[in-house]
């Protein structure tokens, strides 16, 4: 046990990460490059027509996995805080760090090919449903662990306030959605489903889930990179940083 | 192949604006983010330099 | 126990010698409740059914603007610091503080809540929901409100940052409260509402200090 904890506590060294983050991301934007590839193939060139929406459907092959990509990497954030407190390790701070931007973008783009996919099935640019207000109010969780990260200098206390803040952000993400919820069906407000009205084809879904991959591939690939220049900027004092061939 | 030409692809049955509109924009941002992330990677590369120049002119004067 | 009730004494007393403070809050919570008919009109129909609305999110505002002060004197003069090394256990300490700050804004702005119903031509069973709903949200919201105050000690632009960590928590709290009162003036049950704030309340009451107390060793390393 004691020699599985030291080897895990070796990995967790940004010293040992750094090469390792480096030789890990492009594969993993291999990955994403692939799976979208494919993905995209099977939405556009195999996916039939919907009978009800026509072919203003086939959004749904970036709105739903941005949205899902969105919730996990708030998640994996959250998760790494949590590492992050229990182990005390540098690089789980770091790692928070480098997968915001990332999940901020994708929530912003479910919110935007949300209102590009409202306009023409239920006209209006923006409804309150309960998913896409839990969306908006996920933007501004993001936008908070940004700005309070960005404000506090000393790299240490950003991590670990910022950890806090995406772990109570997260433990409140249900409590926020189910509130939202009831506040939607009170009002009797629209309800906008990706599958009302039809069903969906077998194709219709895989392409979905080959893109939500590819984008989870990516987040990784992209968050893996980051953290690369975090490391470097915390470590530049050190004599592997300088020794490093960049 | 489910499309009867290019032209209707493009269309996409009078949607196009917004289906475009929509993976425009991702692809958009994905672009952004990976030069943005680049730029960030040169930086840091950067500053490791200037550190190792201020800690060689430090030893040697 | 005792240091408990020296921390909620001091604060009182302290919060005394400013009295302003205290009213400046209580003041923008009827300046803004006045502010929405003014922009949106005087029709008394539309007024008594956005009333609740308005009323919660003044309020929410109101109870916000004293927050970023919650801690930040004492972390300039050091009493931070002493209260972190004292025998007595961090998360309680903040509790008193936070139970001050309740005492201070939320209770006053709770109070005051019926009054301003009367511009909205509320009946007194509404107002009674409304100000038992007030008085449970403004405890929920300082206990959240204190950990944003926490993480942002001592930050640039602090009090700002503090409003945009904050307000997404807040909603829980805004939608049950705003919702009690409505059901109560469509005559339906307000019961559930009360319940789930109630039961929230008791959470962050809870932990609330706790994650408030850690926050506040981060932010003092």
């Amino acid at each position: 046990m004691e020699n599985f904890k030291i080897r895990w506590f070796h990995w967790a060294a940004p010293q040992t990460f750094y090469p390792l983050a480096g030789r890990l991301w492009p594969v993993f934007g291999l990955i994403a490059a692939v799976l979208a590839v494919a993905g995209l193939y099977l939405g556009f060139f195999v996916a039939p027509t919907d009978f009800q929406q026509g072919e203003g459907y086939r959004i749904i092959f970036v709105h739903v996995p941005v949205s899902w990509m969105s919730m996990v990497i708030y998640l994996a954030m959250a998760f790494w805080a949590f590492l992050g407190f229990t182990f005390n390790t540098r690089l789980s701070g770091m790692m928070t760090q480098a997968l915001a931007p990332t999940g901020a973008m994708f929530t912003f783009l479910s919110l935007w090919t949300g209102a590009l996919w409202g306009k023409p099935m239920w006209g209006a640019w923006w409804v309150w449903d309960a998913r896409l207000t839990s969306e908006l109010i996920l933007f501004f969780l993001y936008m908070g662990y940004i700005a309070l990260t960005s404000a506090i200098d000393d790299p240490r206390r950003a991590d670990r306030a910022g950890g806090l803040l995406a772990l109570v952000g997260a433990v409140n993400v249900p409590i926020i959605y189910f509130s939202v919820k009831w506040w939607n069906t009170l009002h009797q407000g629209a309800s906008v489903s990706v599958t009302k009205g039809s069903s969906m084809a077998q194709t219709m879904l895989w392409a979905m889930l080959l893109m939500a991959l590819a984008l989870w591939a990516y987040s990784i690939a992209m968050a893996l990179y980051r953290v690369r220049s975090i490391i470097l900027v915390r470590e530049r004092h050190t004599q592997w940083a300088q020794e490093v061939d960049a | 192949m489910i499309w009867a030409s290019w032209d209707a692809f493009w269309a996409m049955g009078g949607y196009g604006p917004y289906v475009w509109g929509s993976y425009g924009v991702v692809l958009l941002c994905i672009a952004i983010e990976i030069f943005s992330a680049r730029a960030a990677q040169r930086a840091s590369v950067h500053s490791v330099r200037t550190m190792q120049e201020e800690t060689d002119h430090d030893a040697t004067s | 126990m005792s240091a408990v009730a020296a921390v909620l004494q001091r604060d009182l007393r302290l919060a005394m010698r400013r009295k302003s403070e205290v009213l400046t809050a209580v003041f923008f919570f009827v300046v803004v409740a006045s502010l929405f008919p003014l922009a949106i009109g005087p029709e008394p129909d539309m007024l008594r059914k956005i009333a609740p609305g308005i009323l919660w999110v003044g309020a929410l505002l109101a109870s916000l603007l004293s927050l970023a002060r919650l801690f930040a004197a004492d972390y300039q003069d050091g009493t931070l610091e002493q209260m972190a090394l004292s025998p007595t256990p961090m998360p309680l300490l903040v509790a008193a503080k936070v139970l001050a700050h309740w005492l201070l804004s939320g209770l006053p702005l709770a109070l005051l809540s019926p009054v301003l119903a009367l511009q909205f031509d509320l009946d007194s069973a509404t107002m009674w929901v409304l100000f038992s709903s007030l008085l449970l949200g403004t405890a929920l919201l300082s206990f959240l409100g204190a950990v944003g105050a926490a993480l942002t000690l001592g930050v640039r632009g602090g009090e700002v940052l503090l409003s945009l960590l904050v307000l997404p928590l807040y909603i829980p709290a805004l939608v049950f409260g705003s919702g009690a009162v409505e059901a109560q003036m469509v005559g339906m049950g307000y019961g559930a509402q009360m319940s789930i704030l109630t039961a929230m309340l008791v959470v962050a009451a809870f932990f609330g200090p706790w994650a408030c107390a850690l926050a506040l060793r981060i932010a003092l390393e």
